[in-house]
């Protein structure tokens, strides 16, 4: 199933319950842009970028580009009211002061973080994930972090939370505001790995059979139950978040796992390529939009 | 605001998973373990309030249309237990599961699930 790359006709509203006629409308609208790809249709990251934002900027027109980042505060004001009012005391204040701390805590060889990055690793998060020729695979931030643990001595943390979401909260935070520049090099290997992301996010898994779009493009600001679902445009730019559903910060693994938790699917392993690969997608794809993170979400 | 969950989601759905063999498990059965209305508002059965608003339900979600007059909409009782057996079959880009493809409910639960459906 390939993404959305033309115009549909949209819900005026994602909040009204949608009459049947605009659902089956859709349906078909969608069912329409279901078309699988053909040979002709070299793997064009650029166009497909091009798609996915229209996608988003058609369907809610009265959300400024850069609000998408707030996810589901972006399409829900009652939320985002919700939002305001914790935001002078964010829950995410201590995992940012922590990250701040063991960014200046040298390992036991005397190096610290900041030597494994550029600019000391202050300001950088808009360039994660980036496609490594070297390797030919794509490295993300976390992954990076923990790398920088190996090299110098350390154990690798749990990719999930508490340590790594502080790191890469502090390391988001020094970033905020700056535009994702995500890069796709003149390599098939990276043309590769961005196609592999962009199957596994259309693809259907899991016993509820939902791909990652079902939700977070088909159903975007649509409430399941009282939840509101965040819009795949800007999706990464929040993270680590702070979610009350799981007390605690989480980082992009935590969510992608949970993700396929919830849909009854079977989970990777964090950092597994799958994730890597989608994680490069979904970013590449709100190139321009500022980083947000670390968030707060509901 | 969402209730804050209390048990992690794995432990939820293994639970959720132990039930479905539970009844899976009790074949021979004529009528289901739960009645019509609650296998409809459980989250680890039909979780249909996730997506629909149906009259005595609470949250609803608005992903799919209202549950609501079913019987004038939905005359073919056939018509109405295909769509939430499989409705991809009909429509392969919806986004609600194949509950009886993929053995969320047993032929038995659907049933008292549309029985349900038709009182509303």
């Amino acid at each position: 199933m390939r993404r959305a790359e033309s115009q549909t006709p949209m819900l005026k509203s994602p909040m009204g319950k949608m009459p049947i006629v605009i659902a089956m409308a859709l349906a078909a609208a969608l069912s329409a842009l279901a078309r699988p790809a053909t040979a002709a249709d070299a793997i064009d990251p650029q166009a497909t970028f091009k798609a996915f934002r229209d996608y988003f900027t058609k369907r809610f027109p009265n959300v400024p580009l850069a609000d998408f980042v707030n996810g589901p505060y972006s399409m829900d004001a009652e939320l985002r009211k919700q939002w305001q009012a914790i935001d002078d005391f964010p829950p995410y204040d201590f995992a940012v002061e922590r990250g701040k701390q063991m960014f200046a805590t040298p390992f036991a060889n005397g190096k610290n973080y900041g030597d494994c990055f550029p600019d000391k690793g202050i300001g950088i998060r808009q360039n994660f994930p980036y496609f490594d020729e070297k390797s030919g695979e794509v490295i993300t931030l976390e992954l990076a972090l923990n790398r920088c643990r190996e090299t110098n001595g350390e154990a690798p943390y749990s990719y999930v939370k508490d340590e790594m979401a502080s790191l890469t909260a502090y390391m988001a935070f020094t970033s905020r505001g700056k535009p994702f520049d995500i890069k796709i090099p003149d390599d098939p290997r990276a043309r590769a790995a961005f196609e592999n992301g962009e199957k596994y996010f259309y693809g259907r898994r899991g016993q509820l059979n939902f791909s990652c779009a079902s939700c977070h493009v088909q159903s975007a600001g649509i409430h399941i139950r009282t939840e509101v679902l965040a819009p795949a445009l800007g999706i990464m730019a929040a993270m680590p978040i702070y979610r009350s559903e799981w007390n605690g910060m989480g980082t992009v693994s935590r969510r992608l796992v949970t993700c396929n938790i919830q849909t009854r699917g079977v989970p990777l392993d964090p950092q597994d390529e799958d994730y890597r690969d989608v994680e490069y997608f979904l970013t590449y794809m709100g190139n321009g939009l500022p980083v947000s993170g670390p968030g707060a979400r509901p | 605001m969402r209730c804050t969950r209390v048990w992690p989601p794995r432990l939820v759905n293994a639970i959720a998973f132990g039930a479905a063999l539970f009844v899976a498990g009790d074949a021979g059965a004529q009528t289901p373990a739960m009645p019509g209305q609650a296998l409809a508002f459980d989250r680890g059965k039909g979780t249909c309030l996730t997506c629909h608003d149906i009259k005595g339900g609470d949250s609803p979600g608005n992903v799919g249309p209202p549950l609501a007059d079913m019987k004038a909409r939905f005359p073919d009782r056939g018509a109405l237990t295909a769509i939430i057996f499989d409705e991809t079959k009909r429509n392969p880009q919806t986004v609600m599961p194949p509950f009886g493809r993929n053995l969320i409910l047993t032929p038995q639960e659907i049933d008292a699930i549309v029985d349900f459906l038709y009182t509303r």
